[in-house]
């Protein structure tokens, strides 16, 4: 066979044919190398800046290399130069999807140092922000995470509900997101008693009719079911090894809760269930959160239940700054005023580790205290930083669509992961 | 201790000490509890073996490996720390792990041990330049592409030495040396009179702890705490003792027992010239 009949009028077709041979009987494109592509750094499901870059065979992920980084803001270096009470609103700023879950860390690992005693009510006060937070956060990862797999209603209906917590933030703290509330020693200011009268309505009408309603159009859904289970599946021994916590470590079937097993302020007083997975999915990471929104909403409960009256923030006049009120009256109080706003109080010099469950799982804060009114250091263990880097073997073998899945059941925000 | 911090089993502080005496012998350097937390000083050259007796000897049992943090001492002969803070997931019980070094000395990596290791001491090393000899992906991890300098040690300037913009002559983004329009401002609030770590004489027995939480004391956090644990435990200061002017709350007012004072209410009636 010599010159091959052009059989078509496309010139590209007439080339493969030529290539056709007895000898030879490739056509030129059957062997596809493996291709690398970027995700992100700006991709709607990155949840943020994260830059995935990616060696596909064909749609099949082979490995994932995840860049992080770019939005380091040098938090930690920042905080050194910052007296105890400043470096407070930086850790609103980590995780600003659960603002106060993270000043938790840090007001209980300075009153560690310190070893200071926190008036009960500030306690509870805590617990229920920590709470409301919890709610908050779940409710924009639950959202998300069915939006990343391809359902819009549920998450219309999340951010409604997301928005009354932001509401209710704002009539605590002042602040919608940044709420820079909790104090070493306690919390900044009491709350109204019609908050926590309103708080306790949504808790009892609204939640559970959005919020089941929501969660019933994903939770058996057949679609919702085919996008998650059985995606990345992590083992025990993986999800130890890998230094998962808090939604990742308890769906893979193991019931680690630090506010469980070591707690913090009042949480040995509330009554609450750990729910965790059996199959370590990304599908039982969604139905444990949807479980832990459940919880968070009785643990609120008990705290309105039970709340006592009474101080909310340590009466120690060198460590929590005197209300206005009594610097009209009183020099003394101006005078603490003055020096806890300009120089910060002393924490005597020590080195903990204080970590407690934020949403997306155990926030440490290491704080090395020389004496003086700066941390000389401190270390902040972001929940995502060990999550993503489990990326790459969780979804190795998967299809380029389930790393939505994936990233979404992990939820990471780049806020703390960067710092 | 007072604090409502996390409270795991540190009941076991004591015999998590002894058990890794007798496991980790000539490895350890130093063990003690300080603010109720146990740390262990590992010979630098053993730190790999000595975590994995940490991980694998029944009654140990730090399963996992949560974080390992730098920290800078420029005047030290070796001048970093390297912390690693393991949890044991069984025992329900912290420790941290020490080890000093220096911008030359490799640390042993831990990936094999912990494969989660990989990318905390790929941090360690972007921000501190410590090196960990063992560890295949190396390479800087937070900040920037190209980035030179270790950004967490003590003798790097806050602001960096260079910043980037957008060019509009060049159609890219460009670095050029930091430019302030104001210097970088460090206040040092330590007082002259409070920075002193000598004990006046006749002060021997209680000058070295603080008169009030958070006033400046040469005492560490660890004596505080065992200080406070010792003396007779205090009622909880009541509502009135610590509000200065006595005739804020007007005490037996007909509800003044059963609501919250609210502190940013001011009496109205022959209260001072301020009203």
């Amino acid at each position: 066979m010599s010159e091959p009949a052009t059989t078509t009028v496309d010139p590209y077709l007439d080339k493969m044919l030529s290539h056709t041979s007895a000898a030879d009987p490739a056509t030129g494109d059957v062997t596809i190398e493996n291709y690398t592509i970027n995700f992100g750094p700006q991709h709607p499901a990155a949840h943020g800046v994260l830059r995935l870059v990616m060696e596909l065979d064909g749609e099949l992920i082979e490995r994932i290399d995840p860049h992080v980084g770019l939005l380091h803001r040098g938090t930690e270096k920042l905080i050194e130069a910052k007296t105890y009470i400043q470096a407070l609103p930086y850790f609103d700023r980590l995780d600003y999807c659960s603002p106060m879950c993270m000043e938790h860390s840090w007001v209980l690992a300075v009153e560690k140092l310190l070893d200071l005693e926190v008036p009960i009510r500030a306690q509870y006060l805590r617990v229920f922000c920590a709470e409301l937070t919890r709610i908050m956060n779940h409710l924009l990862n639950l959202g998300s995470h069915v939006m990343d797999v391809g359902a819009m209603t549920p998450n219309l209906w999340l951010f409604e509900l997301r928005e009354d917590t932001f509401n209710f933030y704002e009539r605590i703290s002042g602040a919608r997101m940044h709420a820079n509330y909790f104090r070493p020693g306690g919390v900044h200011q009491d709350v109204p008693l019609k908050l926590l009268t309103d708080i306790a309505d949504w808790l009892d009408t609204r939640v559970p009719r959005l919020f089941e309603d929501a969660i019933s159009l994903v939770a058996d859904n057949r679609i919702f079911k085919q996008r998650n289970v059985d995606i990345a599946t992590v083992s025990r021994d993986d999800a130890i090894a890998w230094g998962f916590s808090g939604p990742m470590i308890r769906a893979a079937g193991i019931p680690w809760d630090i506010r469980k097993s070591q707690p913090y302020d009042v949480y040995d007083r509330m009554d609450f269930d750990v729910p965790v997975g059996t199959r370590g999915d990304c599908y039982d990471r969604f139905m444990v959160r949807v479980e832990e929104v459940r919880q968070s909403v009785r643990i609120m409960k008990q705290c309105l239940r039970d709340m006592p009256e009474g101080p909310i923030a340590s009466l120690d006049r060198k460590v929590v700054p005197p209300k206005r009120a009594e610097m009209k009256q009183s020099m003394e109080a101006l005078i603490h005023h003055f020096k806890l706003y300009t120089e910060g109080f002393h924490v005597p010099e020590g080195e903990v580790y204080v970590a407690t469950e934020s949403p997306k799982g155990e926030f440490g804060v290491y704080l090395v205290a020389d004496g003086t009114n700066k941390p000389y250091r401190c270390k902040i263990r972001p929940t995502a930083f060990s999550h993503l880097q489990a990326m790459d073997f969780m979804s190795r073998g998967h299809m380029l669509a389930d790393t939505t899945a994936i990233l979404g059941a992990m939820d990471i925000v780049f806020g703390e992961c960067d710092r | 201790m007072r604090a409502p911090a996390p409270a795991w089993a540190a009941d076991l502080n004591d015999e998590t000490m002894e058990l890794a005496r007798a496991t980790l012998g000539d490895a350890l350097d130093d063990v003690f509890a300080r603010v109720g937390e146990v740390q262990l000083w590992v010979k630098r050259d053993q730190v790999a073996e000595a975590l994995r007796l940490l991980r694998d000897t029944p009654g140990l049992e730090y399963q996992q490996l949560m974080e390992i943090a730098g920290v800078d001492y420029p005047e030290r002969p070796e001048r970093f720390e390297v912390v690693y803070c393991l949890l044991s997931l069984t025992r329900n019980h912290r420790v941290h792990v020490h080890l000093t070094t220096d911008d030359e000395q490799p640390v042993p990596s831990v990936t094999d041990l912990w494969p989660v290791a990989g990318w905390l001491e790929r941090e360690v090393f972007d921000l501190f330049g410590v090196v960990f000899v063992g560890n295949r992906d190396l390479r800087r991890i937070l900040t920037d592409y190209g980035f030179s300098g270790h950004p967490l040690r003590k003798d790097f300037p806050m602001t960096g030495y260079v910043e980037m913009r957008y060019s509009e002559e060049d159609k890219r983004v460009v670095y050029q040396p930091v430019s302030l329009q104001q210097d970088f401002r460090n206040f040092d609030f330590m007082s002259p009179w409070e920075g002193g770590a000598y004990v006046l004489p006749g002060d021997e027995k209680g000058g070295a702890l603080p008169q009030a939480k958070g006033a400046y004391t040469p005492a560490t956090a660890d004596q505080v705490q065992k200080a406070g644990a010792t003396a007779t435990p205090t009622a909880a200061p009541a509502g009135d003792s610590g509000s200065y002017a006595k005739g804020t709350n007007p005490p037996g007012g007909p509800d003044s027992g059963n609501r919250p004072s609210d502190p940013d209410v001011i009496p109205s009636k022959g209260q001072g010239q301020n009203q």
